[in-house]
């Protein structure tokens, strides 16, 4: 993997609006989103020779990829729809980069795009398989089942969480694009009513209509092409818890740490070296959970990590500069890559002053999937 | 207010499961390699063979960890708002979703508590139903 680092790069990223999108359909935001990537990067479409979608949350596709390459009109080499959740975003990225270091494919789009917003939100309200006879039901519950059992085994979070809330619509209230940009103090947070006990209503993510799209290719086609601002690919890792929550044998720690460790050995970088992080935060815990993962701190001290301002901007580690899932858009994964983009390439709305190194965690179900991405200048 | 068993996907491999809570009895499934496991699967997640058997839990166990509902995803669950949905270890080692009786707003529930079945309770609603091991049956919380 060693050999990988750096040698392919981020050509060129797009999104539609973020929010409510009457209307549109999954398709048409997919195009758009491609459409404003390959603008970006100055590439032209028939360059590309891959399209790698994430399928939609909110609805079943079938073929999906291939919906997808005939309203781009493009015939790639490899096409197609993966499902892995939230993960999928970075996952398919670094099937792409492999892909094209081993000389399958040159020029690759990554997309993703739902409208569970103005159509269907039953995925996130949905009955969790025969246990719902006990009333086990959302995608919210099984995150407060992982967090009851952090605050079981490292004490209240309450404040913790709420710091990562707090940061995160601060910086959703600095970015014009943002759907939720109201701020939040910590009085409103923990004022807040519960979803389900112990998540809060700040604790949860957006849910958005929207479609995101990168353009991956190696560092030397990059130069062909006369990409105005590549940024590289330093480390790309993967992991899957694969268990339910309730077969876990632990529920507070998950394979993220393997997914970072593996993103780490391929960029020759450890945490201390990361100068901004987009974490993906579906919910406050994750972040938690995932800073913790990913040695920013040891297990069980996140809450004193993210106190006094260190995740906002300004401090030392600044975390999800867009506002991230809880205040940007709750489309997952790829949003976030994209605003680890702007930072390396100096044209975030609240960039980091001097930022080379930036890490993105992307996951998916309930913590079963988890990928890692690395980028540098 | 009880959810029929309409709802369940009962398939020829978890029938058993189904049909012994019915009567107030907690099975797992035992592999002759040793690995004890629920929810029903027809293959040991651990070797992947299909030497297993349906064996009677103890019904004692703890709690690993609990969530509480103070909003209804089904039309059916208003009735018992606010109420918890529990994640308990047995002793012999498989866990499973359930709910903590007498403690519908979490309170009392503590991390790691010993639990046991209630299979007055079992029987009647046709899912487990633990309580805390010190707390008697219709013991009264208010």
């Amino acid at each position: 993997m060693n050999q990988m680092s750096g040698k392919t790069v981020i050509a060129g990223v797009g999104a539609t609006a973020f929010g409510k999108l009457p209307g549109r359909d999954i398709v048409s935001l997919n195009v758009e989103a491609c459409r404003k990537a390959l603008k970006d990067a100055g590439v032209p479409k028939d360059a590309v020779d891959a399209v790698f979608v994430k399928v939609p949350t909110s609805s079943r596709e079938f073929m999906f990829g291939q919906k997808v390459c005939e309203a781009l009109g493009v015939q790639p080499k490899i096409g197609g729809a993966w499902d892995q959740g939230g993960a999928a975003n970075i996952s398919l990225i670094s099937f792409a980069a492999a892909s094209i270091l081993a000389g399958q494919c040159s020029v690759a789009l990554i997309c993703y795009a739902d409208n569970p917003r103005t159509g269907n939100k039953q995925t996130y309200q949905r009955p969790r398989g025969d246990d719902a006879i006990y009333g086990w039901f959302s995608t919210a519950a099984g995150y407060a089942m992982i967090q009851r059992r952090h605050m079981i085994e490292y004490g209240a979070n309450a404040a913790a969480l709420g710091e990562i809330a707090v940061a995160a619509r601060r910086h959703g209230a600095a970015n014009p694009y943002a759907q939720l940009r109201k701020p939040l103090t910590m009085d409103d947070y923990m004022a807040g009513p519960w979803v389900v006990d112990p998540l809060r209503r700040d604790d949860c993510c957006l849910v958005s209509d929207g479609g995101a799209a990168i353009l991956v290719m190696s560092a030397e086609a990059a130069r062909t092409f006369k990409v105005p601002a590549p940024v590289p690919i330093l480390g790309l890792g993967q992991c899957q818890t694969s268990w339910d929550v309730q077969l876990r044998p632990n529920l507070t720690s998950t394979v993220a740490d393997v997914s970072a460790r593996m993103a780490f050995e391929m960029a020759r970088l450890r945490p201390q070296d990361m100068d901004v992080a987009q974490i993906y935060d579906c919910f406050t815990i994750t972040v938690l959970m995932t800073l913790e993962d990913y040695r920013f701190c040891r297990k069980g001290e996140g809450g004193r990590f993210v106190a006094d301002g260190r995740i906002q901007i300004g401090g030392e580690l600044p975390l999800n500069t867009s506002g991230g899932l809880l205040s940007e858009t709750g489309t997952p994964g790829l949003p976030l890559v994209i605003e680890g983009v702007r930072q390396m390439r100096g044209s975030a709305n609240l960039q980091v002053s001097g930022a080379k190194k930036c890490i993105i965690s992307n996951q998916g179900g309930t913590m079963h999937t988890h990928s890692t991405l690395i980028l540098g200048q | 207010m009880t959810m029929t068993t309409a709802e369940l996907t009962i398939t020829p491999v978890s029938e058993p499961y189904w049909t012994s809570l019915r009567c107030g009895r907690l099975k797992f499934q035992s592999c002759s390699c040793g690995h004890k496991w629920l929810p029903p699967r027809a293959e040991c997640p651990s070797c992947l063979n299909t030497d297993w058997q349906w064996v009677e839990a103890e019904g004692t166990g703890k709690l690993i960890s609990w969530v509480v509902y103070h909003v209804a995803y089904h039309a059916s669950l208003n009735d018992r708002l606010p109420y918890n949905v529990a994640l308990v270890e047995l002793d012999e080692g498989p866990r499973l979703i359930t709910n903590i009786l007498d403690a519908s707003d979490g309170r009392g529930l503590s991390g790691d508590a010993p639990v046991v079945l209630d299979t007055g309770a079992t029987k009647a609603c046709q899912r487990s139903q633990f309580r805390l091991e010190h707390q008697p049956a219709n013991a009264n919380l208010t």
